[in-house]
């Protein structure tokens, strides 16, 4: 004997509980499926800045949909979810960068986000601990901040109300032809399963191009008010494009805690879990560097996590060509938390045979699949 | 800064000062560090009148070639042979400047000692409401609390040192209660007859706190009082009374500090870690001596720190009647334990309310939903505060059956600009940008 679903989704991180809320909200029979803790994987490790990007025209269409997707939700979001709008500044170190201020604000605006241009003085204004002058910066007000693993069991909470199933502490073994095999023997029958397992996406399907991509965030003690936003540094403009190098960034974050947590590391081939100072070394100093008063404050705990990163760092959604039971909400990088909303419309969109919002076809894995084939 | 060592003992307590002084006999580079300001761990403190045994060990300390790293803590390890220690008290807002030191050793000795556990009740934050070595310690650290009213509860042999010192210092000791019941504690009376030394000491005691009541089978069920402590409510036999008090002394026995053996990765067994004859652990050049191999007081520690300092040195041989010493002190290990074994009707003093980890404000009623320590972690935040669990961990492991999460560094907290300094060489000019070639995709 085995069950039937309309979908089986393999995962319960941020991304794949959106997909089942979604799912089981548009009348599919949904089955969502996780080994470990709901939102233990990525979600427990990532930031939970709810931003917009525009470093492509994909990122861009997903990430300010997705935006406003949260927004739309924050009423019903509980108080543990965390989700406060504190908005972005992208913060401009020289003029050079200022260029690149007004830029971005006209890429926003041709996705309808809103955003302010602060000169040096009202960024000083705005971030008092700021190292000055700095030319000045892009403000996001749209852009907010959320606690990930509790925004993910909600999702899947929500998921569960309107009639979706967790099979909770058990994991895919197998996926394919419609049938899905859990560990504990389990077999069930899917019209339609969807991989959402994150950077373990290559698990259930070795020949994905995910790579891992190691994180070190750190969390200070609470120091109420010592940031106000979240604050990006936008120096990039200057630096060539290069996704082989290590990396750091000035990125730190306000937590409704009062607590303030820093990023952000970027690092391929780097096993294991374990701390390197080197990088957590360069990416205070980094911080410090725009922020000359911080080293002064208390780190309570240092952590590292794995992005699923893409070759071209957009994700991976919709139809595996090979099979076509087969979906994929993977591959996220450093963004699924904010584009796991409109991941999930945009699934639920495409199986239900609805026009989805904003077009799917950046998105889709098959540019993959095509790309190997004429390689 | 930077040093290397022959030999590195982690913590100044009975089993640190005893592993430093056998292994500098060797001669080797020996260094001994301790987040205290002096050596002397819990229980050879200042202020306190130290006996012999201790007059005997620091005075030996003082003799022998050590290099004492006082007031530092360790707060990670980058890799293995290699610590990371920051000065203490200067993780505050007002510090500047790092200070920060690289530790290398060939060996390394974890004596890191063990703590009071905490059990919630409903009142057990209230000010006023302290451990029992707790409140000792403030004690012994200047509190005036002469003819203050004090009831001391909790478990172990703690208990009746506290209260025989307190009164000393002229308090009123209401009563001692101890959640073992007479029945378990009899049979632990008569191994102590074994240790003549634990017996003098006993009866010291007694003689103390005479005309205390002294409860077995005995806890506190709620702390009441308006801003702070006023009064307790005792449980006996299925009778409750109240007490009004002004402290509440209350610790249920001691648990291992295991955050460094855990971030060093040595393997652990019912909550204390696994060591060979030699004191060795299972990661290979790093022993551990004193309470996180097992509660079994300042004499084992001693005893252990010894065969630990000498067998980090190569010098076996000379350890011969330790190592019975020992198996004596492993029979009192199992006595305690066997003796303070907590009661199942612990669990449930705390009522949804109360608050089980301190740091977050999650409530009990609140953790009872989940099935993990992380699990709660995740979703609650219990646990994820400042002390890192220190205080709920052993809490949550006794009133939930939860295996603690994995260790995460810092083990104590350590500020922003120590960590800017592990990174050694000033590889990354925070500076130039040419080192932050990614920055296309900075989230
Ligand atoms: C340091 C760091 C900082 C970040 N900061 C941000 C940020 O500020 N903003 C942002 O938007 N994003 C951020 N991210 C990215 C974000 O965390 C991830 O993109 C997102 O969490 C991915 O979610 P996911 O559900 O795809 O994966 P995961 O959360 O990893 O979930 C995958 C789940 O699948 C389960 N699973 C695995 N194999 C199987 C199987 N065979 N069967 C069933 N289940 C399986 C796993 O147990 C896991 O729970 C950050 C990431 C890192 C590492
Ligand atoms: C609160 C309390 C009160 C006690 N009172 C009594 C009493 O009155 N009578 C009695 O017989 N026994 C008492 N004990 C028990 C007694 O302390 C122990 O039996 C004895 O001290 C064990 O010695 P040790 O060397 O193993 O550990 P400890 O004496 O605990 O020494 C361990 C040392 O390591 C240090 N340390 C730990 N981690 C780090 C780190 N990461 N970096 C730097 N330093 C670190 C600690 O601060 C401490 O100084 C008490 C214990 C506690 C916890």
């Amino acid at each position: 004997m085995s069950d039937e679903w309309d979908v089986v989704i393999a995962g319960a991180g941020i991304v794949g509980s959106a997909c089942a809320k979604e799912c089981a909200a548009r009348g599919l029979r949904t089955a969502i499926v996780e080994p470990g803790e709901i939102g233990g994987g990525a979600t427990a490790a990532g930031m939970g800045h709810i931003v917009v990007m525009s470093d492509s025209p994909g990122q861009l269409a997903l990430t300010s949909y997705s935006q406003r997707l949260w927004q739309e939700l924050s009423d019903s979001l509980p108080h543990s979810v965390e989700y406060e709008r504190c908005g972005t500044i992208w913060v401009a170190s020289d003029d050079d960068e200022m260029e690149e201020v007004h830029r971005k604000r006209a890429l926003y605006a041709s996705v309808g986000i809103a955003t302010e241009v602060l000169d040096s003085c009202a960024l000083a204004e705005a971030e008092p601990h700021l190292r000055k002058p700095l030319a000045g910066g892009l403000l996001v007000p749209s852009d907010a901040v959320l606690y990930p693993p509790c925004a993910a069991q909600y999702l899947v909470e929500e998921a569960l109300r309107s009639g979706a199933r967790l099979y909770a502490r058990r994991k895919l073994k197998s996926a394919g032809a419609g049938i899905v095999r859990l560990d504990d023997g389990t077999e069930l029958r899917a019209s339609h399963i969807v991989n959402a397992a994150g950077a373990d996406a290559t698990g259930l399907l070795p020949q994905l191009p995910i790579r891992e991509r190691k994180g070190h965030l750190v969390i200070t003690d609470r120091y109420p008010g010592f940031v106000h936003h979240q604050l990006v540094e936008l120096g990039y403009s200057k630096s060539a494009h290069s996704i082989t190098t290590d990396s750091v960034a000035f990125n730190i974050q306000p937590r409704k805690t009062g607590q303030i947590l820093i990023g952000s590391s970027r690092q391929y081939n780097a096993g294991g879990t374990a701390v390197d100072y080197q990088m957590v070394s360069a990416m205070i100093e980094r911080a410090r560097y725009f922020m000359p008063g911080i080293g002064a404050l208390s780190s309570i705990r240092i952590w590292t996590g794995f992005r699923a990163a893409t070759p071209d760092n957009l994700p991976l959604i919709g139809p595996w060509p090979e099979d076509k039971t087969l979906f994929l909400a993977a591959g996220h990088e450093g963004l699924g938390i904010t584009t796991s909303l409109g991941t999930a419309q945009l699934l639920a969109d495409h199986l239900v045979g609805n026009p989805t919002r904003i077009p799917i076809e950046p998105y889709l894995p098959e540019r993959f699949v095509r790309n190997a084939t004429h390689a | 800064m930077n040093e290397h060592f022959h030999v590195l003992v982690i913590g100044a307590g009975p089993a640190g000062i005893s592993a430093a002084v056998r292994a500098a006999e060797s001669g080797g580079h020996v260094g001994l560090l301790d987040d205290n300001p002096a050596a002397g761990g819990q229980i050879w403190r200042k202020g306190a009148s130290l006996p012999k045994t201790a007059r005997m060990w620091l005075a030996r300390l003082n003799a022998a070639s050590v290099e004492r790293l006082h007031g530092w803590h360790v707060f990670g390890s980058p890799t293995s042979g290699v610590l990371f220690a920051e000065r203490t008290g200067l993780a505050s807002p007002a510090a500047e400047q790092a200070d920060f030191i690289e530790l290398n050793y060939d060996k390394l000795i974890l004596a890191t000692g063990a703590r009071e556990r905490f059990l919630p009740f409903p009142g057990w934050t209230l000010p006023n409401v302290m451990g029992a070595g707790g409140l000792d310690a403030m004690v012994r650290g200047g509190l005036r609390i002469k003819g203050k009213r004090i009831v001391v509860a909790g478990t172990g042999p703690l208990l009746l040192a506290v209260a025989a010192h307190l009164a000393h210092r002229g308090t009123q000791i209401l009563a001692i209660c101890e959640q073992a019941p007479l029945s378990r504690l009899r049979p632990f009376a008569m191994r102590l007859l074994t240790q003549p030394g634990k017996v003098a000491q006993g009866i010291g005691l007694r003689i103390a706190t005479r005309g205390t009541h002294f409860y077995t089978g005995c806890w506190p069920v709620a702390a009441t009082g308006r801003g702070r402590l006023e009064s307790v409510t005792l449980q006996r036999r299925g009778k409750q009374w109240e007490l009004p008090c002004d402290y509440l002394a209350c610790g249920y026995h001691l648990v291992p500090n295991l955050e460094l053996p855990r971030l060093l990765g040595c393997g652990i067994h019912e909550g204390f870690v696994t060591t060979d004859k030699w004191q060795q652990t299972s990661i290979p050049g790093v022993l551990c001596a004193g309470e996180p191999t097992g509660i079994g007081g300042v004499e084992l520690a001693i005893v252990e720190g010894q065969i630990a300092g000498l067998a980090a040195t190569g010098r076996v041989e000379k350890a011969d009647d330790l190592i019975q010493k020992r198996t004596r002190g492993q029979r009192f290990v199992r006595a305690l334990r066997e003796a303070f074994e907590l009661d199942p009707r612990l669990r449930a003093l705390p009522s949804a309310e109360t608050l089980v980890c301190r740091c977050e404000d999650v409530p009990f009623g609140v953790l009872r939903d989940y099935t993990s320590a992380r699990d709660a972690k995740l979703h609650t935040r219990c646990g994820m505060g400042a002390c890192q669990g220190r205080i709920c961990g052993a809490a949550t492991e006794f009133v939930f059956g939860w295996a603690m999460d994995s260790m995460r560094p810092p083990i104590l907290p350590a500020s922003l600009s120590t960590l800017a300094a592990t990174g050694v060489g000033g590889a990354h000019d925070p500076s130039n940008t040419t080192s932050n070639q990614n920055r296309r995709d900075t989230l």
